[in-house]
């Protein structure tokens, strides 16, 4: 146990309003301070460079597959689900400008964090926790190393550097989805889809896309992290840790989805 | 192995603890310790489980903050370093772990590669086998060296824990049960690298143990932790020695079961 985390005083004896309200409002602040040793950790040497590659490797190379193939099904099912709809005003033309702002908007991004707040959330819960009810982490702590910066700063920075990258290449795959369908049903060329696709977006979109992006990254890493680095109770505290860093990164993305949609549109 | 009786500098402790108090929540565990381990000895804690014998040695380490009192390592008061300070202390303090704490993902070679690449950041690839190489032979585990911590035994994984403490050369060694949960055969072993670690590497160690066997054979004096004090503290045969029921019973619980 790090000093600096040590809370094993701070139980109190009464409550405030209840146990449960002084839970989550002792919970949320041991949140903000763990976001605000991250960013007093984050510029400070050493500076774990190789440590951080690897994590993006972890983050980024290895979700693809199962980004690739979410992201292509997502493509070519929202093509094939707004075609009807369209075809009914005869507007199928407009299917290419409909999915890209549709792909690019909202479907990249959301698909792409929920994603990673499964695969990527869930395995940093899991593999800190452990760490931690095993005494690896105490481990590391007394052989001088800090291990939250090797440990979580690492995967903080991997999973905002790697989210927004991944959430271009979905959209890029949904596109490509998108285009088999549309191609295969209206024979519309690759140039004019493509042409249709970038005309239809601003650069607010891409620039919003990009933000939400790092957002959704940065959550998904400090949720995963927290739940893992704080777990406790054996083996049980793991798998809770686990499942706490999945349920509480999908709930935050979408929160903050509305959040930035909504600033988003205030600028447009 | 026979131990050697060694001659301990009494004026010159290398940690120095008085007043310790340390609780969780209502549970009290350390009321007011105080204790003095000298350069070169072995110091054997005892006492019941949940005694705080382990707190003690987190205290000591800097893992935990204490509530009250002061803890004086190598000259340095641990609660009041700062984080480098702390660190660099870590460096002359070794811990090996109950459970070892090996790194479960990495394999024995990079689990002693470890600490010693992320300390000395300018060594040169064959002097980090080197010195890997001879803190395994020292633990009689080099066979082990590409092997992952889930194919190793109990005794083998403490082993190595202690091998990866070693590599930083620690001026004080802290054992937290280093023979739980190991058949007797092996906790001979463990008892007799604990000796031999001592003598090869100079250290002076702390070790927490509820193993009178181990007590025996590794302690040069025993410190007996009763009710959040050290209430008696002597040699193995001064202690037991004692009219205090609650030695007595822990003495004849260990030795007549």
């Amino acid at each position: 146990m790090d000093p600096n985390t040590d809370n094993s005083n701070i139980e109190p004896t009464k409550y405030f309003l209840s146990k449960k309200m002084d839970g989550m409002f002792i919970e949320v602040y041991e949140i903000y301070k763990f976001i605000l040793r991250f960013f007093k950790e984050v510029f400070l040497p050493p500076y774990e460079f190789k440590e951080i590659i690897h994590q993006c490797y972890e983050v980024g190379y290895k979700s693809l597959p199962l980004i690739s193939l979410t992201g292509f099904i997502t493509g070519v099912v929202f093509t094939d689900q707004s075609r009807p709809s369209l075809a009914n005003f005869g507007a199928t033309s407009w299917i290419p400008s409909l999915i890209s702002i549709a792909i690019v908007r909202a479907l990249a991004p959301l698909v792409t964090a929920l994603i990673a707040a499964g695969k990527v959330g869930s395995n940093m819960g899991a593999e800190l926790g452990s760490m931690k009810v095993t005494e690896q982490i105490d481990a590391m702590e007394v052989s001088a190393t800090n291990p939250f910066k090797y440990l979580v700063v690492t995967r903080i920075l991997a999973t905002t550097f790697m989210i927004p990258l991944l959430v271009m290449y979905t959209a890029f795959v949904a596109l490509m989805g998108g285009y088999l369908s549309v191609h295969s049903h209206e024979q519309t060329s690759f140039a004019m889809f493509f042409s249709q696709v970038f005309e239809s977006l601003s650069f607010l979109d891409l620039f919003s896309t990009s933000f939400k992006s790092t957002v959704f990254g940065f959550t998904i890493g400090v949720v995963g992290c927290y739940c893992g680095y704080n777990s406790t109770k054996g083996t049980e505290g793991v798998g809770k840790a686990a499942n706490s860093a999945v349920v509480a990164a999908m709930f935050l993305i979408f929160v903050e989805e509305i959040v930035i949609v909504a600033i988003v549109n205030a600028f447009r | 192995m026979i131990k050697e009786q060694k001659v301990i500098d009494k004026n010159n402790p290398v940690i120095s603890i008085r007043g310790l108090q340390k609780a969780f929540g209502s549970l009290h565990i350390l009321r007011g310790v105080d204790l003095d381990v000298y350069r070169g000895e072995n110091l054997v804690v005892l006492g019941r489980s949940g005694t705080g014998k382990s707190v003690l040695i987190k205290i000591i380490s800097g893992l935990l903050l204490p509530d009250q009192g002061i803890v004086n390592v190598l000259g340095k008061e641990v609660a009041e370093l700062r984080n480098k300070e702390l660190m660099d202390l870590r460096l002359k303090v070794g811990f090996s772990f109950q459970n070892s704490a090996l790194y479960d993902s990495m394999t024995v070679r990079e689990n002693l590669e470890f600490p010693l690449v992320r300390n000395s950041r300018n060594l040169k690839r064959s002097q980090i086998n080197d010195e890997v190489e001879s803190v395994l032979d020292a633990v009689g585990l080099l066979q082990t060296i590409e092997q992952m911590p889930s194919e190793l035994s109990g005794g083998q994984r403490k082993r190595i824990g202690i091998a990866r403490t070693l590599i930083l050369r620690p001026e004080i060694m802290l054992y937290d049960e280093p023979t739980a949960g190991l058949d007797p055969i092996t906790c001979i072993e463990i008892n007799n690298l604990i000796n031999e670690v001592q003598e090869k590497y100079k250290t002076t160690a702390i070790i927490i143990t509820h193993d009178l066997t181990c007590a025996k054979e590794t302690g040069d004096r025993i410190a007996m932790l009763l009710d959040g004090q050290f209430a008696i503290q002597g040699t193995f045969d001064e202690v037991f020695a004692s009219q205090d029921a609650r030695v007595q019973s822990f003495y004849n619980y260990n030795f007549t079961k």
